[in-house]
């Protein structure tokens, strides 16, 4: 069974990342299991953690009024789970509900910012990963903004 | 008095053909597939995957349709979408209405092209329908190819093609068949998210595979980069080009694009030859 730094330092996610670095965050993650349909995070409550999910699939959902719950995106093997503990006021902007079992590294949001701003080294490092995540999902959003499948477009 | 011939030797007669409405599927809520046979005369030309045909609703006018599957016999199954006047009135026809066929027009799928290589597919929304041939064509003679990989997106899961058809592939399991949708309720348990999230999944030997894609042109040049960043280029990469198609045989210049006329030169054509003149705005 593998330590949690030989599961950061073997997480693609985390491949960007100084070998340093990867030892200073997993100092901040534990292993989590989720079964199908728990709540991994929910919409308004404290930013305190995020994950990167080794197996398993995530919905990003929001509740539409008379419609119930809306899945926004789904995020898989590999993806990051969270980023809203970077940035104030660290509030979750969406709940993200396990979709089937799901296993993931959780990493303690507070932990790591106390890390950044000790080492902005750590924190630049950091930061360029997640914004690589943030460009993609954003230029992604902006696609499907464009309903493309829809009459106008297709 | 003009004599039903079906072809000359010049390629497919402008005179449209009367065929049968012999079924009708409703595959969403906009959206129909037909099944038509030749009523009386000579058939049509064999239709080749990737090739359409002028559908003519009487006294409507004619669309563009492209083969979602038969051809090869004298039944044509074109899946139509209704979108203006003259895909409404071909959405509504019933079992036994007639309406008027001429083709085929177009250059096929390089499925020749494709044997021995590891096959991407990847269509969006109902650019599902001009590939359906092709999948058909990989999963019949499965051991013609290499590792077969589809991906599909589409809007909302109701607005998926072919959902039987699809899970029967999938089913295979000598077929890799990923779908995503734009969005979706919590009762959906598959990927939602763009179609080129499904990129990293494709499991195939860059220097050896060949991409086909059919859907709206934002989705295959942003398709076509994430497959080029996987070192598939450009000239292993077909697209299926759709413009204003009118005549079908490159007389009218609807369809121009640029030194292309997409009805006789396309609508299947090699990426390194279309992404400089998607590029161009305007055309």
């Amino acid at each position: 069974m593998q330590t949690i730094p030989e599961l950061v330092a073997d997480a693609p996610a985390f491949a960007s990342l100084a070998p340093e670095h990867r030892d200073q965050i997993a100092g901040c993650a534990r292993n989590r299991v989720f079964q199908d349909g728990a709540m991994i995070l929910r919409e308004g409550e404290p930013a305190d953690t995020f994950h990167v999910i080794r197996t398993g699939a995530v919905a990003l959902e929001t509740h539409v009024p008379r419609r119930g719950a809306v899945i926004v995106e789904t995020l898989h093997d590999g993806d990051l789970l969270g980023w809203s503990w970077l940035v104030s006021p660290y509030r979750v902007a969406f709940d993200g509900r396990a979709v089937g079992t799901v296993h993931t590294i959780e990493f303690d949001g507070a932990c790591l910012r106390g890390k950044c701003d000790a080492d902005p080294g750590l924190g630049y490092d950091l930061l360029k990963l997640v914004a690589a995540v943030m460009l993609e999902r954003l230029q992604g959003t902006r696609m499907r903004l464009l309903d493309l499948y829809g009459k106008g477009l297709g | 008095m003009a004599s039903a011939v079906a072809a000359t030797a010049d390629g497919p007669s402008l005179l449209p053909v009367p065929f049968r409405v012999a079924g009708t599927r409703q595959d969403t809520h906009d959206t129909w597939t037909l099944t038509l046979e030749p009523r009386a005369g000579p058939p049509l030309p064999v239709f080749a995957p990737g090739q359409f045909a002028m559908l003519y609703a009487y006294g409507a006018g004619e669309v563009p349709i492209s083969l979602s599957g038969g051809g090869s016999d004298r039944t044509l199954v074109h899946t139509v979408r209704a979108v203006g006047t003259i895909t409404a009135r071909l959405c509504a026809l019933a079992e036994g209405d007639t309406l008027g066929v001429r083709g085929p027009y177009g250059t096929p799928w390089p499925l020749a092209a494709a044997a021995g290589r590891d096959v991407i597919v990847v269509a969006g929304g109902i650019g599902l329908a001009p590939v359906r041939p092709v999948i058909r064509e990989l999963v019949e003679h499965r051991d013609r190819y290499g590792r077969v990989t589809v991906l599909y997106g589409g809007r909302a899961p109701e607005e998926l093609l072919y959902g039987d058809e699809v899970a029967a592939w999938a089913a295979r399991g000598d077929v890799v068949i990923e779908t995503i949708v734009d969005a979706a309720d919590a009762g959906w348990r598959g990927r939602v998210g763009l179609v080129t999230k499904l990129v990293p999944l494709v499991d195939a030997d860059p220097a050896n595979a060949i991409a086909m894609m059919c859907g709206p042109e934002p989705m295959m040049r942003f398709t076509a980069a994430a497959l080029g960043d996987r070192g598939i280029g450009p000239e292993s990469v077909w697209v299926s080009l759709e413009r204003s198609m009118k005549c079908g045989v490159g007389h009218c210049g609807h369809c121009q694009l640029g030194p292309l006329f997409v009805c006789k030169d396309g609508p299947v054509v090699r990426h390194d030859v279309a992404a400089p003149l998607m590029a161009v705005r305007g055309l």
